[in-house]
């Protein structure tokens, strides 16, 4: 078992045409992923290493009967791609996309809200489920089939966490980046709650970084809900109050959104808070002990 | 992206929403010939700067008659300001705001900003005007009305009447609350806002509604439609370094410790910082190179962080994902031969081909470091540093 994506999972991918595009649906096709179609407006009836091309996400889906969409498409239009795939009835949609204009995100949220569609990111690494299928810019060797669920705000910082516990045989069922940007489809509550149902994930590493309540609202949905081990890690311990880190959404704001805070909200629900990050693998491992 | 007050102030007008008559001025001849302008002996002479705190920090005068304000624009002219937002370091006042004193009856407290949690728009109001909105919402969180748009139906007008009566506003001014919020959200949306905030927002004598002053932030990721905003950008609030590495591609936020740090990703640059302190140091900077780090990028993120007096080491943490460490190593190893590196490196590479990668850089004659994982490369950054 897994969550949300596996073996069976068919993808079609939106800007697969465009230079990002192009090479994560080839990588993401040589991980063993389904990749079915692409979508490029204007390209349909053209293949793109094998994979139909379509002028439109509906046709798509109907020829391929893709169910998940994973986004390439530059921020201008990024949010139009979301809405044609939520239109057309892709129930998982997951936009790679950095720099999409909040108020674009906004309206997007509020179209989907009570829709049966859910969207990961934007400007989100994508997600995993070893040894079935990569939807996204991870590198998969890295990764190794088990038992520990992963949730984080952040890409690269993740690929860390995911090493350490390879390297500690400690393989992972799913992999999730709901993204760093401000307003996003999916939260870490959504995605705790999958993997508390899911049999196979036995603890979970969630990582958080500072901006917004989004850790607070965890913790508190955790100390409630989860029974599962879960170690968390909050970066930013050292920035500065008012300044963006990378991410849109990394900024201390008004004094709210520290990563002291987010600690001791976690710690407060019984989540083991490491404040080093090269020690992700090692707290799991204590947890599974 | 923040602008000025008599910036926000421009904008404010051409939408509609009332402010004081002023102009800017950016020497006390032109400070003078402003205030000529006004139609009250007394105004105010406020230092354009784009921290807030200015007023406690002598940042904002009340000139009683026009002959007070030259020898006030000369006082704040040039005057290095610390506000808590500026850092210890201050902000030097280059222009200043020339406007009509208004006749104060009450000052309240508006401001309408991007809600991240609920993905709206979010109008803040409090009859508190005047105070840090942080303190009124700690101390007296029952002053402080929120009330969430719709992004899809925008700002209806019974949502403003709620707002009004809930801070119990006289009625005279209820009808010209309603039209300012409209006007404002109309602004928000069209020209992609994050914030604005009026504090304070004043009745006068008079019963009219006057935004005494204008703070607005716009959402960097939507710059790109709109020349026009872009065009009111001020270099002076900036680093320059921070300019110079955005003109790069590069993610730049400079810090005050020293030692610099070059990483792929704003969570593990974030990281980086982390573990730099942990090891019993400060890091320089913030600073992600970004996923298609090439030669140039490199090269370019090695000279910013090696202008930055304070470093005296740097740090290389990549975590080869998509980008090979190779090419990183590569990308190394053709900046030192190009920028004078004369403080001590750590360089970490780890991911795709981080084997091949060590091995180029050992084989090379650059002065490095090699640490295996981001707690070594730091403890090792540290202890070279001393």
């Amino acid at each position: 078992m897994s969550i949300l994506v596996n073996k069976n999972t068919r993808v079609l991918v939106q800007g697969i045409t465009g230079k990002e595009g192009s090479f994560h649906a080839s990588a993401c096709k040589v991980y063993g992923t389904q990749v079915v179609a692409g979508v490029t407006p204007g390209k349909g009836g053209t293949d793109f290493e094998g994979i139909p091309v379509f002028n439109t996400v509906e046709a798509a889906v109907q020829e391929t009967g893709a169910d998940v969409a994973l986004i390439f498409v530059p921020p201008p239009f990024a949010a139009d791609a979301i809405l044609e795939s939520a239109a057309a009835g892709v129930p998982l949609i997951i936009c790679i996309t950095e720099g999409i204009p909040v108020m674009d995100m906004m309206r997007v949220k509020r179209f989907i809200t009570g829709k049966p569609v859910r969207l990961i990111g934007p400007n989100c690494p994508g997600i995993i489920t070893p040894d079935e299928c990569k939807i996204g810019i991870m590198p998969g060797f890295i990764h190794k089939k088990g038992k520990v669920g992963v949730v984080s705000r952040s890409g690269t910082l993740t690929y860390e966490a995911v090493l350490q516990l390879t390297e500690l045989g400690l393989g992972q069922s799913t992999c999730i980046g709901i993204g760093g940007d401000p307003v996003n489809g999916t939260n870490f509550i959504d995605v705790l709650e999958m993997f508390e149902k899911d049999g196979e994930t036995e603890a979970i590493v969630m990582i958080g970084e500072i901006g917004g309540d989004a850790e607070e609202a965890a913790a508190e949905y955790i100390s409630k809900n989860v029974s599962k081990p879960v170690v968390a890690f909050i970066a930013g311990m050292t920035a500065p109050p008012g300044r963006r880190m990378g991410h849109a959404g990394a900024i201390i704001s008004g004094g709210k959104g520290t990563a002291a805070d987010k600690m001791s909200a976690l710690e407060s629900a019984g989540v083991t808070v490491v404040k080093n990050p090269a020690l992700i693998g090692e707290a799991i491992a204590n947890r599974l002990k | 992206m923040n602008i000025h007050e008599y910036q926000a102030k421009a904008l404010f007008a051409s939408y509609q929403v009332p402010v004081p008559k002023g102009g800017v001025a950016f020497s006390a001849e032109e400070a003078v010939s402003v205030a000529k302008t006004l139609e009250t002996p007394v105004c105010v002479v406020k230092a354009q700067i784009h921290a807030g705190g200015r007023g406690k920090a002598g940042g904002v005068k009340l000139a009683k008659t026009r002959d007070e304000v030259a020898p006030l624009a000369n006082e704040i002219l040039g005057k290095i300001l610390v506000t808590p937002q500026t850092g210890p370091e201050g902000k030097e006042v280059k222009k200043l705001l020339i406007e009509e004193g208004a006749d104060i009856r009450n000052e309240l407290y508006l401001s309408l900003v991007a809600d991240r949690a609920s993905g709206s728009v979010v109008i803040i109001a409090s009859t508190e005007g005047g105070m840090e909105i942080e303190e009124v919402a700690e101390a007296t969180p029952e002053k402080i009305i929120r009330c969430l748009v719709d992004p899809l139906f925008g700002f209806q007008a019974y949502q403003g009447r709620s707002v009004a009566f809930q801070m119990g506003l006289p009625k005279e001014v209820i009808g010209q609350f309603v039209k300012m919020l409209d006007n404002l959200y109309r602004l928000f949306i069209e020209k992609n806002a994050m914030q604005i905030e009026i504090n304070p927002l004043i009745i006068t004598g008079e019963n009219r509604l006057i935004a005494l002053d204008a703070k607005v932030g716009f959402d960097d990721s939507a710059l790109f439609k709109h020349p026009d905003i872009n065009e009111l950008r001020d270099l002076d609030e900036e680093d320059p370094l921070e300019t110079r590495a955005g003109q790069h591609g590069l993610n730049y936020v400079k810090l005050d410790g020293k030692i610099g740090c070059m990483v792929n990703g704003a969570g593990l640059a974030m990281s980086t910082m982390d573990v730099i302190k942990l090891a019993g140091s400060e890091p320089a900077n913030f600073l992600d190179v970004g996923g298609g780090a090439s030669k140039e990028t490199v090269k370019q993120a090695f000279q910013i962080l090696l202008d930055d007096p304070n470093v005296k080491g740097v740090f290389v943490n990549i975590f080869g994902g998509i980008v090979r460490c190779e090419r990183i190593a590569g990308g190394i190893i053709e900046a030192a031969k190009e920028v004078s590196l004369n403080v001590p490196m750590v360089v970490r590479l780890e991911g795709t081909n981080a084997k091949e990668a060590k091995d180029m850089l050992a084989a090379s004659d650059i002065e490095l470091i090699v640490a295996d994982t981001l707690w070594d490369g730091a403890q090792k950054i540290v202890a070279a540093v001393g």
